[in-house]
């Protein structure tokens, strides 16, 4: 595989727990809004307006700076048909593209696979977090799973020297042999991955230096982790990690927007690092979550609902509205939640074909309506 | 012989239970194998965990809620402290097949109780187990049964009991599926104020009669005004409900088999072992204890050793077994829970209904990577009583040659055979420092590095 520095890089960013769609962008024209929010609305002069219909949360403001630049795409009314309210079950079908039965093969997993089907790099494809999330599973196709860059490695805990010697033992002792098995085979196939991904991993730490300060949040580290791998120049094309907390049943007043700021100013500051280093012009970071919530809120929060939104931002996305934003009629609701009017498998089509050049139909199962962020 | 003894119970209580240290080990070795499996089948003799112990400490953890990924932080404490090794492995074979978790259920503290059932009947009477489920409020809400009212039928319960909990797809149709569903309407869980306040509410199960559709059913052929109870009577009868449990024992005890969705179009590794499995089930009357009896005893158990990737509760509640010192649950207990969801297997949150993949699938670079250091950096410390343990039984051996040092390392360690390559490999790498030497300074580092590279070895991988 060649890589050149200038290769297309998705990043995605899992908003996990199912963020509150209607208090994220705002439908503030529409009466109803107020109706269905008596308890969590936000006041109307609060709410940073995009135009005459719809606002970003007041938590928002950098968004908002990027949104203005025109480099943020919002994809209204976002998810699947008949939608589950497990957060299991739905962030499964997200991460397999398989609504109907239980899928096993990661869609990233997959165009992992294609960007790199001779397993060149075993850092093509990064996730920055606690285990795996299925999305990047797949059988024979490594990724490495790093949860804090600058400790990442086997042997981790051990000094320098001995760690040295440790890890020359262990190449040896998982080095390929005739007549092992096919599992011992896997095994030893898997730990030398994982020791060169640890490997090519570790420079990107001693490479980087940035002016740019980021927030202090667990999801700016996340981020930070991901623009050092970037600007080090390892040939990684998709990036994954999370942010968990969304699943805001109770004190959705409080929590809901210090998500957001976190989200927001992570966000910014990412690509303000990755501007900095000459390296945010082949780069698009893409936010989804599970399902939104359900139109009324509950008294302090809102329960599991239907439709979301994803969001797209890069200097190549062409920023604005994408699809619609549902219809808040109450004739028009599916069981209490907004509608889906964008199937997910479309709006990963788009980035795979548009973004990515792979070829989305095998990964996604069929053909979806693609839209034209990109 | 009286090391292959030792190898046999080794193995017998990786299976059975976490792994045993080597004190345990001699101790039943010199009960001698049959007389462990019944210490094992009868675990009333030993002393039980006592969870306040752990409440005492940690009272959050009396009723969890759903405190991340923290809620099976009770059921590790079991894992790494009973005495009643297969009582507590039972709880982990069921939980696989009666997957249920906290993506849904919201309740950590329901799904313990969940765990409580399987503990007290794991080893009993699969029938009665099966009941006992069917009525657990946290799989009544799990797989919606709750909603499967006589107007408004929900399949979802009445699907995954003949799919995933007792005969496995092919062996029904649509109609029986649909049938059970009916006879299974009125089930239902009532909802309880709780005594604390910002609890959940409690759950306890609930029959309501005027909800229940009472009219005729048919299943599997057989044809009456059908409740559940009639249902669940039905599904035991069936030698491919016999067949399926054996299969699943024989996976998760024996060896390692293809997913269970692939059984349909995979036979058994060994379906000879699978016949005698069945057999056992249908000739006690579904009694568990005289099953594992049989499963325990047999040649295709003893012959299967290092035939099985190591599930990550394996892996943490082994090592923790292994290096002790986790009996009091200190301030830094509650993570721990966390890591076999780091390892990929979130206990109390199953990938999906279907439980997890386990073997081979345990394993992708990041869980490998994630298992090897959590166990290099707590087996590799000397400070820790299993460790020192070790140390000193290597100590009374005297000075260590380099073949002799890795020899009885790997001997501690399992017995654990590695190829012949890894062996001489260590041996090289030892031999650069010599001989053991007890009174060197640097004796109980080699020590901890030798200990360290058998552990990240591919076969300590397997249990």
């Amino acid at each position: 595989m060649t890589t050149t520095k200038n290769d297309p890089v998705l990043v995605v960013l899992q908003l996990a727990g199912g963020n509150d769609y209607m208090n994220t962008v705002i439908p503030y024209a529409d009466p109803l809004y107020r109706d269905y929010r008596p308890n969590i609305g936000v006041p109307e002069d609060q709410i940073i307006k995009l135009d005459a219909q719809v606002g970003l949360h007041p938590s928002m403001a950098p968004l908002k700076r990027i949104y203005d630049q025109g480099k943020l795409a919002i994809i209204h009314g976002i998810g699947y048909p008949n939608s589950s309210r497990s957060h299991f079950r739905s962030m499964d079908i997200w991460h397999t593209c398989e609504p109907e039965k239980q899928g096993t093969e990661g869609w990233l997993g997959a165009a992992i696979r294609d960007l790199d089907p001779n397993k060149e790099n075993v850092a093509t494809g990064v996730y920055v977090g606690q285990g795996l999330p299925r999305a990047m599973v797949l059988r024979g196709v490594p990724v490495a799973s790093v949860a804090d860059l600058a400790t990442y490695g086997l042997f981790s805990a051990e000094a320098e020297q001995d760690r040295t010697q440790m890890l020359e033992t262990f190449a040896h002792v998982y080095s390929p042999a005739i007549g092992r098995g096919a599992v011992m085979d896997y095994l030893g196939s898997t730990g030398l991955d994982a020791m060169m991904g640890a490997d090519i991993l570790k420079v990107a730490p001693q490479r980087y230096s940035s002016a740019v300060e980021y927030a202090d949040s667990s999801i700016a580290r996340k981020l930070r982790d991901i623009a050092q791998i970037h600007v080090a120049g390892l040939g990684t094309r998709v990036f994954y990690t999370d942010l968990y907390g969304f699943d805001t049943h109770s004190s959705e007043l409080r929590d809901h927007p210090m998500l957001w700021s976190d989200v927001s100013e992570a966000v910014e500051d990412f690509f303000e690092d990755l501007r900095e280093h000459n390296a945010a012009d082949n780069v698009i970071l893409m936010m989804f979550t599970e399902f939104g919530r359900r139109v009324v809120d509950n008294g302090s929060g809102t329960d599991h609902g239907g439709g979301g939104a994803a969001f797209v931002i890069g200097d190549a996305v062409k920023g604005g509205h994408h699809s619609e934003y549902p219809s808040l009629k109450p004739e028009d609701q599916q069981l209490g939640d907004l509608a889906v009017n964008h199937d997910f498998r479309g709006f990963y089509s788009t980035i795979l074909e548009k973004w990515m050049s792979v070829d989305a139909r095998p990964i996604v199962g069929g053909s979806f309506e693609q839209l034209a962020f990109l | 012989m009286a090391h292959e003894n030792i190898a046999l119970i080794a193995h017998l209580m990786r299976r059975a239970g976490f792994g045993a240290t080597r004190e345990e080990l001699e101790a039943y070795a010199a009960k001698g194998y049959e007389a462990t499996v019944e210490e094992l089948l009868n675990p009333e003799a030993q002393e039980a965990v006592d969870r306040l112990d752990l409440f005492r400490y940690h009272p959050g953890m009396f009723k969890p809620g759903t405190q991340a990924g923290e809620g099976s932080a009770e059921w590790l404490f079991y894992m790494i402290n009973t005495k009643r090794h297969l009582e507590e492995k039972m709880t982990v074979f069921w939980h696989q097949i009666f997957a249920t978790g906290v993506s849904k259920v919201d309740h950590y503290h329901e799904l313990n109780y969940m765990i409580d059932l399987f503990r007290e009947q794991g080893l009993g009477n699969y029938r009665d187990l099966l009941m006992a489920v069917a009525k657990n409020p946290a799989m009544i809400y799990w797989l919606d049964q709750n909603e499967n009212r006589a107007r408004s039928i929900n399949e979802n319960w009445g699907r995954e009991l003949l799919e995933l909990f007792s005969m496995g797809v092919g062996n029904y149709t649509e109609d029986d599926v649909r049938d059970a569903a009916r006879a299974f309407t009125g089930w239902t869980i009532a909802s309880h104020i709780p005594r604390i306040p910002y609890q959940r509410n409690d759950w306890t199960f609930e029959y309501r009669p005027g909800d229940h559709d009472d009219g005729e059913k048919t299943f599997l052929g057989h044809t009456g005004q059908f409740n559940g109870e009639e249902i669940i009577d039905i599904i035991v009868q069936q030698p491919a409900c016999h067949r399926f449990i054996a299969r699943h024992l024989y996976s998760f005890f024996v060896a390692d088999e293809v997913q269970v969705p692939a059984w349909q179009i995979t036979p058994p590794k060994d379906s000879q072992a699978i016949d005698i499995l069945a057999a056992a089930l249908s000739d006690s009357g579904l009694e568990m204890k005289a099953v594992m009896r049989t499963l325990f005893n047999s040649d295709f158990f003893k012959d299967a050793r290092f035939l099985k990737v190591r599930s990550p509760a394996e892996v943490v509640a082994g090592t923790l077994r292994l290096t002790g010192g986790q009996e009091f649950a200190g301030p830094f207990f509650l993570p721990l829970a966390r890591e076999t969801g780091f390892m990929g297997q979130d206990l109390l949150n199953p990938a999906s209904v279907e439980g997890w993949h386990t073997g081979e699938e345990w394993v992708n670079s990041g869980s490998l990577m994630t298992r090897i250091n959590f166990m290099c950096e707590r087996l590799g410390d000397t400070s820790l009583p299993g460790i020192r343990d070790i140390v000193d039984r290597l100590r009374v051996q005297g000075d260590l040659s380099p073949e002799a040092f890795v020899d009885s390392c790997l001997d501690l360690l399992g017995p654990l055979t590695v190829e012949d390559g890894t062996r001489q490999k260590f041996i090289d790498q030892t031999s650069l420092a010599g001989t053991l030497l007890w009174h060197s300074p640097d004796a109980e580092q080699r020590v901890s590095s030798m200990v360290k590279s058998i552990v990240a070895t591919r076969e300590f991988q397997f249990a």
